[in-house]
């Protein structure tokens, strides 16, 4: 995975609460078996309508997506998270993410910053008075800054560090190897197994 | 130390305790005991172990089926949309390759991957349970910890059987009294989840509590356990107990014998103690409840069956005045219309959410005997080839059929409309499915999230309705029941 410090990119004000996976990502492109090449999907009933925010210069350059609360609802569908980077976004804000969305960013360098809702609307206003204003997003410090407006963000503390590092999940639980094969031993022989497979 | 049911779960799980305390504590390792794949969120998790050159560390505790990508008809036919084919196709292949067990279309034990895990007795009180999909919580039903991941968490616990997991916070959902006839599972969760909205369960393991919960079956137990995530929670769970037990004996991998004997009685631990305490708590009344129904477009926004279409001004929050503006018109729906005045096209009966034996037997139930309203379109897709055959042992497809509905194969259908099943635009459908997005079911259709028997009830007077507003079903109706 890419580190991820800091970011300074054109801000999309996307002012929509409930902002689901299935918008983000329609399920028909849910068919592919690749990892990468999803930008096309992105948002893509929404980009059919002329006045859709990504339709117009200059935040069709965005790369810092600025939501309404309970962004990323829905469907568990990693695609959301690879269509928003394919696109370009490096980070998304809003005051609230679903749990699986905003997991799911964390394991592919995508960053969810949490602000104040407060401090949406004000960025939202800045970004709309002047299209093409730049926001600066520093993980190091916690920080968006956004015109005057310098608001904290929240993230935990585990996602923030394998962000910062850009490390990689398995390898680092692999390190634990011994303490799985431990557990293992202890599971009771209760325990359902799929093999061999018994049937009605 | 009290805990709650939730709690005891994790506990029993960590392989790994992460450093740190509070806000600065590491995620623990979790112990995954049940993996299901399936077709859709899996193929870049195989093919990042095979990039990295890992194995897949337990196959027995894996299971796949096609479910998401598959059509309802013709499924003895190679399957027409090329893309869908490629994707079914790389399941089969990765599944051979990595030793999986593989249940495809056309066997006995293929269907959505939350119908099939339960069914075969292998979902049972007490395990971790995850999927790549996140109605994964279906499984909590039976006091497991089950929640959906995404495809990088597929491959961690491919490579690993494990996850890294912060805790959650504890959030109980009391619902005491007993259900009106006509109200079901589907209106408590739906009530639910119009009370505390869509993100309000965020953070939370949701423990569904109460004398209503306790007086339900498993099918609705899972029913209610499925919409968690429609509440922000990742996961919810009901205490297993004698109901649970008597759905899972004599299923092919429930434990026997001695075997059975040690897991109930460690099943009957699996209880919040009586002074644990919940981070939040929220009380609903059954007694009170009636058939729930969605106007909108997210499953929070959703009014009693016999109320009408609330106006954007209704709501106090800027967000959620400007969301519900944005719903109604995306729903061609005028603010004071009483819900039960909406003509819909479509009932759809099936999903994760719906699809159960119980199900269709509570829909046949309610159409009996009574003919179809001639402008509605009515698809029945069973939740697994098992509980098809199940229900055509019963002749609940005739009942179906008789009346006008399309009978078909199992699979995740029209709830996600990925497969050939979709509403066209402009399209309105009663669905038992769990989401009313914009174009979940299809491009620019338009979704009432209901019950099983208020779809049914819909699907006969063409209008939203619940059982009550039907005249009483032909003599007949009565005779054919006893003979099925």
């Amino acid at each position: 995975m890419e580190k991820f410090t800091t970011h300074t990119g054109i801000g999309v004000p996307l002012r929509q609460s409930n902002v689901d996976t299935d918008q983000i990502i329609p399920a028909v492109y849910l068919k592919r078996i690749t990892r990468t090449g999803f930008e096309d999907a992105l948002f893509s009933a929404w980009r059919k309508d002329p006045s859709f925010i990504l339709n117009q210069a200059p935040f069709n350059a965005g790369s810092v997506l600025v939501a309404g609360p309970d962004f990323g609802t829905g469907s568990s569908r990693e695609h959301a998270v690879w269509a928003l980077k394919d696109y370009g976004f490096k980070t998304v804000l809003s005051s609230r993410f679903a749990d699986i969305f905003r997991g799911n960013s964390g394991k592919q360098g995508l960053l969810a910053a949490e602000l104040a809702q407060d401090d949406i609307e004000l960025i939202w206003k800045t970004l709309e008075n002047a299209p093409g204003t730049e926001v600066t997003v520093d993980l190091v410090s916690k920080t968006v800054i956004c015109g005057n407006l310098v608001a904290p963000f929240a993230i935990d503390d585990y996602t923030r560090w394998r962000l910062l590092e850009g490390l990689d999940d398995i390898g680092l639980t692999l390190k634990h190897e011994e303490d799985i094969t431990a557990y293992e031993a202890t599971r009771p022989a209760f325990k359902p197994k799929t093999l061999p497979a018994r049937l009605s | 130390m009290a805990n709650t049911l939730a709690e005891k779960v994790w506990d029993a799980h960590v392989v790994r305790k992460g450093d740190g305390d509070g806000a600065n504590a590491q995620p623990d390792l979790l112990y995954i005991d049940l993996h299901l794949v399936h077709e859709v969120t899996s193929p870049q998790a195989f093919e990042g172990l095979r990039l990295a050159g890992r194995k897949l560390r337990r196959p027995d505790l894996t299971i796949a089926t096609e479910d998401h990508n598959t059509p309802t008809l013709d499924i003895d036919k190679p399957i027409a949309d090329l893309t869908s084919r490629t994707q079914i196709q790389t399941l089969r292949n990765n599944c051979q390759e990595f030793g999986v067990r593989l249940h495809s279309l056309g066997d006995a034990e293929q269907g959505i991957v939350h119908v099939v895990g339960p069914q075969l007795g292998l979902t049972q009180p007490g395990m971790t349970v995850v999927c790549g999909d996140s109605h994964t919580s279906t499984h909590g039903a039976f006091g497991a910890l089950a929640m959906g991941i995404g495809t990088s968490e597929v491959e961690h616990v491919m490579a690993t059987q494990t996850l890294s997991l912060k805790p959650f916070k504890t959030m109980a959902i009391n619902v005491e009294g007993t259900l009106k006839p006509g109200v079901t599972a589907k209106d408590i969760i739906l009530a639910v989840i119009a009370k505390i909205g869509t993100g309000g369960g965020q953070g939370y393991v949701l423990e569904y509590r109460g004398s209503a919960i306790r007086a339900l079956s498993m099918e609705a137990r899972m029913t209610i356990c499925n919409m968690s995530i429609e509440a922000g929670a990742r996961a919810g769970l009901v205490a297993p107990d004698e109901t649970t037990y008597a759905y899972m004996k004599g299923r092919p991998h429930a434990p026997e014998g001695a075997d059975w004997d040690a897991a109930v009685e460690y099943w009957n631990t699996l209880r919040s103690d009586d002074d644990a305490v919940f981070d939040a708590q929220v009380d609903l009344d059954a007694d009170t409840l009636e058939p729930f129904v969605t106007w909108g477009t997210n499953p929070g926004q959703g009014v009693s069956l016999s109320d009408k279409v609330p106006s954007p001004n209704d709501f106090g929050d800027e967000n959620a005045k400007a969301a519900a503006e944005r719903a109604l018109q995306y729903m061609g729906l005028e603010a004071g219309t009483r819900m039960k005045d909406i003509r819909v096209d479509t009932v759809f009966l099936g999903s994760c959410t719906n699809s159960r034996i119980e199900d269709l037997r509570a829909a046949a139930d309610v159409i009996r005997g009574r003919q179809k309203d001639p402008q509605v379109r009515m698809l029945v897709v069973p939740g697994s080839a098992r509980v098809r055959l199940e229900a055509e042992a019963e002749g609940l497809d005739r009942v179906f059929k008789d009346f006008g509905a399309e009978w078909r194969f199992a699979g995740c259908s029209m709830c996600l409309g990925m497969n050939p099943d979709q509403l066209e635009p402009g399209e309105r459908c009663a669905s038992t499915s769990n989401r009313n997005f914009e174009g979940r079911q299809g491009k620019g259709g338009r979704t009432h999230l209901v019950s099983p028997v208020v779809a049914a009830a819909t699907a006969v007077r063409g209008t939203l309705s619940s059982p009550s507003d039907l005249d009483p079903a032909p003599e007949s109706a009565a005779l054919h029941t006893d003979a099925a």
